[in-house]
């Protein structure tokens, strides 16, 4: 089911935030149960991503990261398409070539994901140049992370997109983690939109586990890149509810933070603002959540009865 | 047929393309200032100048493949390609591959390498073989004016990544290149002189030294066969192969440094499959593992020259 873009009803923003939610929940209740391939959480980012891709136009283009499964179920991703993929089957988006860490779907737009961490920052402005070059419609998004600030990439990639005048929208998730090392260890600045204005680029934070806010926020920001084809770095202050890889036992977490961010759930945040509204009541969340687990129970259905690749076809794609 | 610099050649194949396919663009450090002539015919949006970046340069030539640009990117000194790295291995080599077949990557990359200029370890490193050990790319790498301008025009049509190395020695020494259009199909070697009694297997300005040698063994009644590779990735494997058994003798000739290089590989090539047609060991005349050096007299004894093939051939015969 691709749902029409951009999308603004909350209700649904909401749904989209819960399937990412179940399927999450699913494969790390599948890396606890046994082996399991690796694969990277977006749990505790729902806001940011459904956020940020329910702003984005049916033509605009997206680029992501490892942590890419609330960005391509935002956009519409087959859930079981998806497994399938994290489970190395044939069916999959990638026909089991890429495994968890660099689908990409181009059919919905997601294009080049890089598991390189900074490698999609690497990769936007030439995305950007092409649609500006051959006259095609919509922007360039390129998620990235706040470890991939750290890397030099990131400061090449945003000032070629200015200097060039590129329609790219770069998206920082800010979840505080970079796998294993803490954000304040990497960086004196708590504020990565800063980076922004030394390249002459609008840079603005959000808060990133507020799906109305950040949507808003993306909406603004997308409509500027649009307006002038020039850049704007939109960065998602959030949190990494679950480890970098699962399985985790986020022992190297301190309990303050996950405490204080487990207060700030934004699945919860968006439940509370939609009941305070009357836009929904507990019953209907209840069945939000159940249609949401029911997906992704038929997704690992569909990902578990999937046949795996044909071993006679090992090289295939390695050329054009 | 005109002559041409192979520097010429470059820019008649990058002028034809460019006329004929409106998606093929040029960026690069300086391209746009140094290009006068296609900058001039084609505009600021086709032939650019860059921020002084390798790994943007390439990632945005790799981008802009995966969505409808034919790119050629100039990375002037193959000791550049090093910042980017991670666009061509990563991304332009893999990601077809990975994402099951949703993306071609049809691009080139320019980078010049090898002695003759005296600019020292890091602007001469030949670096050919890096790339021929990932997968998904393409290497080319010719020997005289026809071929810069004929290999380049296929490999701007080719829908793979292809890494176009020019060997600095050769850039402005003129050659004959034909007048109207052509093109030399990638994965095809030359036989550039035909012999019985050894085999010769060179590319870049090293093919000129095996063309020399030959020419000195031939004065001593030995008849050398003369490859030219021209494209190191797909290799030729047949050409080769078919030249071993006639000849039963084989020396890899390049520039590039000895462990793990293009030779390694054409030996090993030959040993699992016509080993019973050789008849004496095979022997490599290469650069040394060691950074190139700048000056002259230390470059000239870098670089494979005619007297140590000569050498070498002689040894096998007896
Ligand atoms: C170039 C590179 N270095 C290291 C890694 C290993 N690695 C994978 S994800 C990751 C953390 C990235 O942090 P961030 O950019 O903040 O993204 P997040 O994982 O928090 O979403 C690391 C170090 C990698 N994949 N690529
Ligand atoms: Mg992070």
């Amino acid at each position: 089911m691709k749902p029409t873009h951009p999308y603004s009803d909350p209700v649904d923003q909401l749904a989209r935030m819960l399937l990412v939610r179940a399927y999450e929940d699913r494969i790390a209740a599948l890396a606890a149960a046994g082996p399991f391939p690796a694969s990277c959480p977006s749990a505790g980012q729902e806001a940011a991503a459904v956020g940020v891709v329910s702003a984005l136009g049916a033509d605009d283009l997206i680029l992501t990261n490892h942590r890419s499964a609330g960005h391509l179920l935002a956009r519409g991703a087959d859930p079981g398409r998806l497994l399938a993929e994290v489970m190395g089957r044939e069916t999959g988006y990638c026909r089991g070539r890429s495994g968890s860490l660099h689908i990409s779907a181009k059919e919905l737009g997601v294009v080049l994901t890089s598991t390189i961490v900074g490698g999609e920052l690497s990769l936007a402005p030439g995305v950007a140049l092409a649609r500006s070059l051959l006259g095609r419609p919509g922007i360039v998004t390129c998620f990235f992370g706040d470890g991939a600030a750290c890397e030099g990439i990131f400061h090449e990639s945003i000032n070629l997109a200015s200097v060039w005048n590129l329609p790219v929208l770069f998206v920082c998730e800010n979840n505080e983690w970079q796998a294993y090392v803490h954000r304040r260890e990497t960086m004196l600045t708590d504020s990565i939109a800063a980076h922004a204005a030394a390249y002459g680029v609008e840079g603005r934070s959000v808060d990133g586990n507020d799906v109305a806010a950040v949507h808003a926020a993306a909406l603004a920001a997308a409509a500027q890149v649009r307006a002038s084809g020039r850049p704007f770095l939109l960065e998602a202050r959030t949190y990494r509810a679950r480890g970098h890889l699962e399985p985790d036992d986020q022992s190297h977490v301190d309990a303050g933070e996950l405490a204080h961010w487990q207060a700030r759930d934004p699945i919860a945040l968006a439940r509370e603002r939609l009941i305070a509204a009357g836009q929904l009541d507990l019953d209907g969340f209840a069945r939000l959540g159940a249609e949401a687990r029911a997906r992704i129970d038929a997704a690992v259905e569909f990902a578990v009865q999937s046949p795996y690749p044909d071993p006679a076809e090992l090289l295939a794609n390695v050329y054009a | 047929m005109l002559t041409l610099t192979p520097y010429e050649a470059i820019d008649q194949a990058l002028a034809e393309e460019m006329r004929r396919d409106p998606t093929v663009l040029m960026f690069g450090e300086g391209v746009a200032t140094k290009r006068r002539a296609l900058s001039d015919e084609f505009g600021g949006q086709r032939v650019r100048n860059t921020p002084l970046a390798e790994a943007i340069i390439a990632g945005t030539a790799v981008g802009a493949a995966a969505t409808g640009l034919r790119p050629v990117v100039d990375l002037l000194f193959a000791p550049f390609l090093c910042y980017a790295m991670d666009a061509i291995v990563n991304s332009a080599g893999k990601l077809r591959y990975v994402s099951g077949g949703q993306f071609a990557f049809p691009l080139v990359t320019l980078a010049m390498t090898g002695g003759g200029w005296g600019v020292g370890a890091q602007h001469n490193h030949n670096v050919e073989a890096w790339f021929v050990h990932s997968p998904g790319l393409k290497v080319v790498m010719p020997s005289d004016a026809a071929d810069f301008k004929g290999l380049l025009k296929t490999a701007i049509r080719d829908d793979n990544p292809v890494l176009f190395f020019v060997d600095l020695g050769l850039l402005h020494t003129p050659g004959e290149v034909p007048a109207g259009e052509f093109t030399v199909p990638l994965g095809q070697a030359a036989v550039r002189r035909e012999g019985d009694d050894v085999t010769l297997v060179a590319y870049g300005k090293s093919v000129a030294a095996c063309q020399q040698a030959a020419r000195t063994l031939a004065e001593q009644g030995r008849a050398a066969e003369v490859i030219d590779l021209r494209t190191l990735k797909p290799l030729d494997e047949a050409t080769i192969l078919a030249s071993v058994r006639k000849t039963g003798r084989l020396v890899l000739v390049h520039e590039a440094s000895r462990p793990c290089g293009v030779g390694a590989e054409i030996a090993a090539l030959v040993a699992e499959q016509a080993h019973d047609a050789l008849k004496a060991p095979i022997v490599r005349v290469t650069g040394p593992d060691a950074p190139a050096p700048a000056s002259f007299v230390l470059e000239q004894a870098f670089t494979p020259q005619a007297d140590a093939i000569v050498a070498a051939v002689q040894r096998l015969l007896g």
